[in-house]
């Protein structure tokens, strides 16, 4: 039977917070199916590579009244720039067209043999969901993780820029599957990131937030789901989930007194 | 040593004079080329830049340079299109200022970006929503512009000119620079709004974003009106500069109090909008972004400081000092107020750049701080090297103050 092809998909995940406990193995996950370039000494954050970076923040109180969440923070695979253009800022700045929004699949993708290393878009990204490869790439010989490298993803060469892609390989090897068994249409499992995939807890979901019947599409509805610097109206299609105020209201900008406005019109 | 090809009837140092004098430049020179060679051949991990700092003290020292070589472009516009003829006495100076700056810091952009043999990439696969697309191509066609408008000044050299073809198609050159002057106008325009709309278009961080007119933010405006208010000045004192350090008087006082007249309207403009600017942003952007103005001003060492000095130490200080006919008569205050010009210009910039990236948009983030490596001052401080070096060679071997014989005449 022929199914019926529905355009366009709009991939994102949602993340609950407190479901999750901060083992970081979502970014160990994505660092490994990624190709993700080591270095010796990994202790100058400014410059290491973490396309799912781990936030940890406290709700600012003394002890015993302190509380504590992991945000973990991939790329936000935004929809528009701000101003309401119909791309990402990191998208619109980029001078040799480098980095492009599939608006078949809403994933912000960066092409590594384009990119001239300008950095505009680092500098255009307020999420700091952007690295730039200061080094060479760098998989430590005889310590077994260049058995690890995938072949579906080329590393990146010095001086270029690169984050994190929904794993866009994956959804291309279940693009070929599906192909392979005249499947035009994939089932929620089966294409998922990596780190949705590794995350012991559970807290990530990810899907088509256009297709009902994924689960992502139904846990943004909820009155806990939040983005990330939603003010901005950058649109990402990354989303929260939390139940507590304090964490929520971490999430982005507020005047005094817009936040309690906000919490009192939901309820 | 080198007397014939001095320009005639002018007085220059001697030849080991020059030579000792070149030396300082030289070795910044050098300075320069060994972290430009670091920088290509083991990368940008070479300097202290980071996925924070994504831009820093090159970017800061390009749109510097470009904003202050803007003297070139509306010299040129003032001489040959609105025809202020006392000018022509300055032009040359300026040109080699524009050509200076601009050849500058599109050598520092070649080392600033991570991949330089994709360079290309930009013209090629040019992303025409970036503002940095309309940059690279308006300074790359300018630069050609400035060459241009270098050529008849190299051919005004004394052995040069006496070579007829040469001389012929120097002197018809010359005569079609108001074409040239044009052109250089409209794509100075772009260039200058442009990057000011890099910044402006940063939608996504409040500190730097601003609205705007159509696809235009309005710091593409102020980065216009404060190029060409700083550019004059920035001429102004290069030229004093040469008059100290020549100990001649090289440009007639009309010149130079045309230039400070016209820059001190501009300046006073250029607050205007500034202010109002300021203002629309403090109760736009930043409300709108869940922020209030004290907010980008806590961390780190930079403070409300900033905005004091860019607004009234070198802003609003300084236009005074040159909208006042008396003060702007008197060399110290002159040079004075068109040095403080010349720093807001720069702070500025600076603001724009480094202070955007430093805060942090996140509000769970931290504040991150920058400190140059000495290959990045290498870098910058050739470009300075480089200035000093192409302006004393074009002082000593070409005409460049039409008016300098006459007003230093030679006594033997």
């Amino acid at each position: 039977m022929k199914e019926k092809h529905v355009p366009g998909k709009r991939y994102g995940m949602i993340i609950d917070l407190d479901k999750c406990t901060g083992c970081g193995t979502c970014t160990i996950a994505c660092a490994a199916e990624n190709n993700v370039s080591v270095r010796s000494d990994e202790s100058d954050k400014e410059r290491s590579i973490t396309w799912m970076e781990l936030f940890k923040i406290t709700n600012g109180k003394e002890f015993p009244h302190t509380e504590v969440c992991y945000f973990p923070r991939p790329c936000m695979h935004c929809e528009e720039d701000g101003r309401g253009h119909h791309q990402p800022s990191c998208v619109s700045v980029c001078v040799a067209t480098a980095t492009k929004l599939d608006h078949n699949t809403g994933i912000v993708s960066q092409v590594y043999t384009r990119c001239i290393g300008c950095r505009y878009c680092q500098a255009a990204c307020p999420y700091k969901a952007r690295y730039f490869n200061w080094w060479d790439a760098y998989f430590p010989k005889g310590k077994g993780l260049e058995r690890y490298l995938s072949p579906e993803v080329s590393p990146r060469m010095r001086g270029v820029v690169e984050k994190c892609t929904f794993c866009h390989h994956r959804l291309m090897r279940a693009k070929n599957l599906a192909y392979a068994e005249e499947r035009r249409e994939l089932e929620e499992d089966e294409y998922i990131t990596a780190c949705a995939e590794a995350c012991p807890a559970q807290a990530i979901t990810f899907g088509d937030l256009n297709n009902p019947k994924h689960r992502v599409s139904q846990l943004i509805k909820s009155p806990y789901a939040f983005r990330l610097l939603e003010r901005l109206n950058t649109k990402p299609k990354v989303y929260y989930l939390s139940n507590k105020d304090w964490v929520r209201k971490l999430a982005d900008n507020y005047l005094p007194g817009e936040f309690e406005k906000i919490m009192k019109l939901s309820g | 040593m080198d007397s014939p090809l001095l320009p005639e009837g002018v007085k220059r140092c001697s030849t080991k004079a020059f030579f000792l004098w070149t030396l300082p430049w030289l070795g910044l020179l050098a300075w320069g080329g060994l972290s430009a060679f670091l920088c290509l051949w083991k990368g940008l991990n070479q300097t202290n830049m980071s996925n924070i700092f994504a831009f820093a003290l090159w970017i800061v020292f390009d749109l510097a340079v470009i904003a202050l070589g803007a003297g070139a472009f509306f010299t040129g516009f003032l001489t040959y299109i609105i025809g202020k003829k006392e000018l022509k006495n300055v032009i040359n100076a300026a040109v080699i200022i524009g050509f200076i700056c601009y050849s500058g810091a599109i050598a520092m952009l070649g080392i600033d970006i991570g991949q330089p043999i994709r360079g290309w990439f930009i013209f090629w696969h040019a992303n025409i929503h970036s503002m940095l697309v309309e940059v690279s191509f308006c300074i790359t066609c300018y630069l050609m512009v400035l060459a241009i408008e270098f050529v008849p000044i190299i051919l005004g050299n004394r052995q040069l000119s006496k070579i007829r073809e040469l001389n012929i198609f120097g002197h018809n050159l010359h005569e079609t620079m108001a074409v040239f002057a044009a052109t250089g106008t409209f794509l100075s325009f772009f260039h200058q709004g442009s990057l000011g709309g890099m910044f402006g278009v940063l939608y996504a961080r409040p500190f730097a974003a601003r609205d705007g007119f159509f696809i235009w933010p309005w710091t593409f405006f102020l980065f216009i009106l404060s190029a060409i208010a700083a550019g004059p000045c920035f001429t102004i004192l290069c030229t004093k500069l040469t008059e100290k350090l020549s100990r001649k008087k090289l440009v007639p006082d009309n010149a130079i109090q045309l230039l400070a007249k016209i820059s001190a309207f501009l300046l006073s403009l250029y607050m205007v909008l500034k202010i109002a600017d300021t203002l629309g942003w403090i109760y736009g952007v930043v409300p709108r972004a869940g922020l209030k103005f004290i907010d980008f001003y806590q961390e780190g060492p930079y403070g409300v400081w900033l905005v004091v000095c860019e607004i009234i130490i070198f802003g609003i200080a300084p236009a005074i000092i040159l909208l006042v006919p008396k003060a702007r008569q008197h060399d110290g205050w002159l040079i004075a107020a068109c040095l403080m010009t010349c720093m807001g210009i720069v702070l500025n910039r600076f603001v724009f750049i480094v202070v955007t990236l430093a805060i942090p948009v996140m509000p769970f983030d931290r504040f991150w701080g920058y400190l140059p490596t000495w290959q990045e001052w290498g870098i910058a401080m050739a470009v300075i090297g480089y200035g000093f070096l192409l302006f004393s060679a074009a002082y000593r071997y070409l005409p460049l103050f039409p008016k300098e014989r006459e007003l230093n005449p030679v006594t033997e």
